[in-house]
C-alpha cells in the first residue's frame, strides 16, 4: 500500500517542528546585533565571544576531561561485559541489569549517586561526575557491542582456542577486531552523551567544577545571550559529525 | 589486565580450565561497577525513603513512614497529577506527530530512509539545553512566532506564550519526539507491505486497513515509544523551569528541590519512589500489551 496521503502533512509538520528552532538559532548566530530578535547584518562576533568567555572555556575543558575519562571506563568495562554476557550467560536478568542505566530517568541515577557520595563523604568534583557518567555510558556501550556480537560467529573463537590460543589472545586477536566497529560506535556515543549530560552533572559536580552544560544552563537561566547561538551552532556541527560517523560504523538506528 | 595474562598459559593446555575464570574476568569488572554505582545508589533511595530527615539535611537512621504519608497532602497530589497530565498530553501529541512520520519514513526508498532517520536524530543529539533555549527565543513576547503573528495580522499584540503550561508541553514534545519516532519506525518497517495490500485487495477501506492491520502490527513499537516519551517527561525539571518559568511545578522539580534546596533527602527519595513506581507500572503494562499484540500478530501471519 502506498503511504496514505493524510500522513504527508504530519510528516512535514514534524520536520518543520524539529528544524525551525535549530535554523533560527543558526541564523541568529551570525547576527551582528546583540538583540536576539533583530537582524543587523552578518557577523562572526559571537563566535569570537564564545572563545573569549572564560567560564565557557573552563566548562568545555571540564567536560572534555569528564567525557574522555568516562568514555574510557565505559568502553573497556562495557565491551568486556558484553562479551561475557554473550558468551558465558544465558540469563536475561544480567543483560537487563547491564542495560538498565540507559533506560532509567537520569534524575533517579543522579539523586542515587548524590546519596552514595554523601554517605561515603566523597568530596564532589570532576572525579564524581566522571564516575557517574561512566555508569550510563557503559550501558550504551554494552548494548551496542551486544548488538554487534549477535552478528559475530562464535565458531571463529572456538577455532582460535582449538588451535591453542589462550582466551586472552583469542579475545584480543579474534573477538575484539571483529567487534571494533561496534566498540568505536559505542565509544563515540558514550563520548557524545557525556558531552551533553546535564542532570547527572548538575547533582554530582561541585559548583567550582561546572561542565559545559552546567555553564549553558546558568547562561540560559539568567537571560538569553546571542553567544549561546554561536556555541549551539558549533555543537550542532560536532553532533552532526558524530552521528554520521556512528551511522557509518553501525546500523545503530536499525538495532533500536 | 596483568592478572589475566599471567594465567593465560594455563589456557593453552586445554580449553576447559580457563572457562572457570574467563567469565569472572569478563563479567566481573563491569558488574562490580554497576553494583557499586547503580544498584547501591538505587538501594539508598529506597532505604532513605523510610528514614528521617537530619537537622541540617542528610538523613538520620530512624525508621518512619512519614515521608509516604506526606505524599497524599493536596499540594503534592496536585504536583503528581499535573505531571501525569502533562506527560500524557506530551505523549499523545508525540504519537500523533510521530506515527505518520515514522510510517512515511519506513516506506521511503532505502537510501532516503537512513537520511531521514539521521535528520530525526540530529536534533536529539544536540544539547538539550540548547534545544530548550531555541524555544525560549521562539516563544518570547518579542520572539519570532509573535513577530510573525503580528506581521501577518492574526493578532494585534504579542500573545504570552513563554512561561505557560502549553509552552512546557511544546518544549517536552520537542525534546522527546525522536524517542517516539525511532521505535515506531523500527516496528512499522518490519510490517510486510503485502499484508496491507492483501487487505486492500480484499476490499477493506484505507481506514479499515490502517485500523485492523497497520496499528495492531505497529503496537509494540507504539507502546515502547509511549514509555520512552512519558517517563522522561515526568522526570524533566529543566523545561518546566526555563520554559514554564518555574510556575508549573512538576515531579522532577519537586524531587530536585527536595535534594538540593529543602535538603529533605528522605522525602525526595519517597517522591523518587513514586516516579519509579509509575515507571515500573508502565513497563509492566507495555510488556503485557506487547505480548498480547505479538500473539495477535502471529495469528495474522498464519
Amino acid at each position: 500500500m502506498r503511504t496514505p496521503r493524510a500522513f504527508a502533512a504530519p510528516f512535514w509538520l514534524t520536520f518543520a517542528f524539529l528544524y525551525i528552532p535549530i535554523v533560527v538559532v543558526v541564523i541568529m548566530s551570525f547576527n551582528a546585533s546583540s538583540s536576539l530578535f533583530v537582524w543587523r547584518g552578518f557577523s562572526l562576533e559571537w563566535y569570537a565571544e564564545v572563545f573569549r568567555d572564560g567560564a565557557l572555556m573552563q566548562g568545555l575543558g571540564n567536560t572534555l576531561i569528564v567525557a574522555s575519562g568516562s568514555t574510557a571506563i565505559a568502553t573497556v568495562l562495557g565491551t568486556l561485559l558484553a562479551v561475557g554476557i554473550s558468551r558465558y550467560t544465558r540469563s536475561g536478568l544480567i543483560r537487563a541489569f547491564a542495560i538498565a542505566p540507559a533506560l532509567l530517568p537520569d534524575l533517579l541515577l543522579a539523586i542515587g549517586l548524590l546519596s552514595l557520595f554523601g554517605l561515603v563523604q566523597l568530596t564532589l568534583g570532576l572525579h564524581s561526575v566522571l564516575i557517574a557518567h561512566a555508569v550510563f555510558s557503559m550501558a550504551f556501550v554494552t548494548a551496542i557491542v551486544l548488538a554487534r556480537l549477535s552478528h559475530v560467529d562464535p565458531s571463529l573463537e572456538e577455532a582460535s582456542r582449538d588451535l591453542g590460543a589462550g582466551p586472552v589472545r583469542t579475545l584480543l586477536r579474534v573477538t575484539i577486531p571483529q567487534l571494533a566497529p561496534g566498540i568505536v560506535a559505542g565509544a563515540l556515543l558514550a563520548f557524545t552523551l557525556s558531552l551533553d549530560e546535564f542532570v547527572i552533572a548538575f547533582f554530582t559536580a561541585a559548583p567550582n567544577t561546572p561542565t559545559l552544560p552546567m555553564v549553558i544552563y546558568s547562561m540560559v537561566r539568567f537571560g538569553v545571550t546571542p553567544e549561546v547561538n554561536a556555541l549551539a551552532t558549533m555543537l550542532l556541527g560536532v553532533s552532526l559529525l558524530a552521528i554520521i560517523a556512528t551511522q557509518r560504523l553501525t546500523r545503530i538506528t536499525e538495532s533500536l | 589486565m596483568p592478572a589475566v595474562s599471567t594465567r593465560a598459559p594455563g589456557g593453552a593446555v586445554g580449553s576447559r580450565p580457563p572457562r572457570r575464570w574467563a567469565p569472572v574476568a569478563l563479567l566481573g569488572p563491569g558488574s562490580l561497577y554497576l553494583a557499586l554505582f547503580f544498584l547501591v545508589p538505587l538501594g539508598l533511595i529506597v532505604g532513605y525513603a523510610f528514614l528521617t530527615r537530619g537537622r541540617f539535611g542528610g538523613v538520620v537512621p530512624e525508621f518512619t513512614l512519614d515521608n509516604f504519608a506526606r505524599l497524599v497532602e493536596p499540594v503534592y497530589v496536585q504536583v503528581i497529577t499535573t505531571s501525569l497530565g502533562t506527560a500524557a498530553i506530551t505523549t499523545l501529541l508525540a504519537l500523533a506527530l510521530g506515527f505518520p512520520t515514522a510510517y512515511v519514513i519506513s516506506r521511503l526508498p532505502r537510501r532516503w530512509r537512513t537520511t531521514a532517520l539521521i535528520l530525526v536524530l540530529l536534533p536529539f543529539w544536540t544539547n538539550f539545553l540548547i534545544r530548550t533555549y531555541a524555544w525560549i527565543i521562539l516563544l518570547n513576547d518579542a520572539g519570532w512566532i509573535n513577530g510573525a503573528l503580528v506581521a501577518v495580522g492574526i493578532v494585534d499584540e504579542p500573545i504570552r506564550m513563554l512561561y505557560t503550561q502549553p509552552a512546557v508541553v511544546v518544549g517536552l514534545l520537542y525534546i522527546y519526539l525522536p524517542l517516539m519516532i525511532l521505535p515506531l519506525y523500527s516496528a512499522i518497517e518490519r510490517i510486510d507491505p503485502s499484508l496491507e495490500e492483501a487487505a486492500t485487495n480484499l476490499g477493506a477501506s484505507r481506514w479499515r486497513v490502517f485500523r485492523t492491520v497497520t496499528i495492531p502490527l505497529a503496537l509494540p513499537g507504539m507502546l515502547i515509544g509511549c514509555v520512552f516519551v512519558f517517563v522522561p517527561s515526568m522526570a524533566n525539571f529543566v523545561i518546566p523551569e526555563l520554559i514554564g518559568g518555574g510556575k508549573s511545578l512538576l515531579l522532577g522539580n519537586l524531587i530536585r528541590d527536595q535534594f538540593l534546596k529543602a535538603r529533605d533527602w528522605p522525602f525526595g527519595a519517597a517522591l523518587a519512589l513514586v516516579l519509579t513506581a509509575i515507571l515500573v507500572l508502565l513497563l509492566v503494562l507495555q510488556a503485557r500489551a506487547a505480548a498480547r499484540a505479538e500473539g495477535g500478530g502471529d495469528r495474522a501471519h498464519t
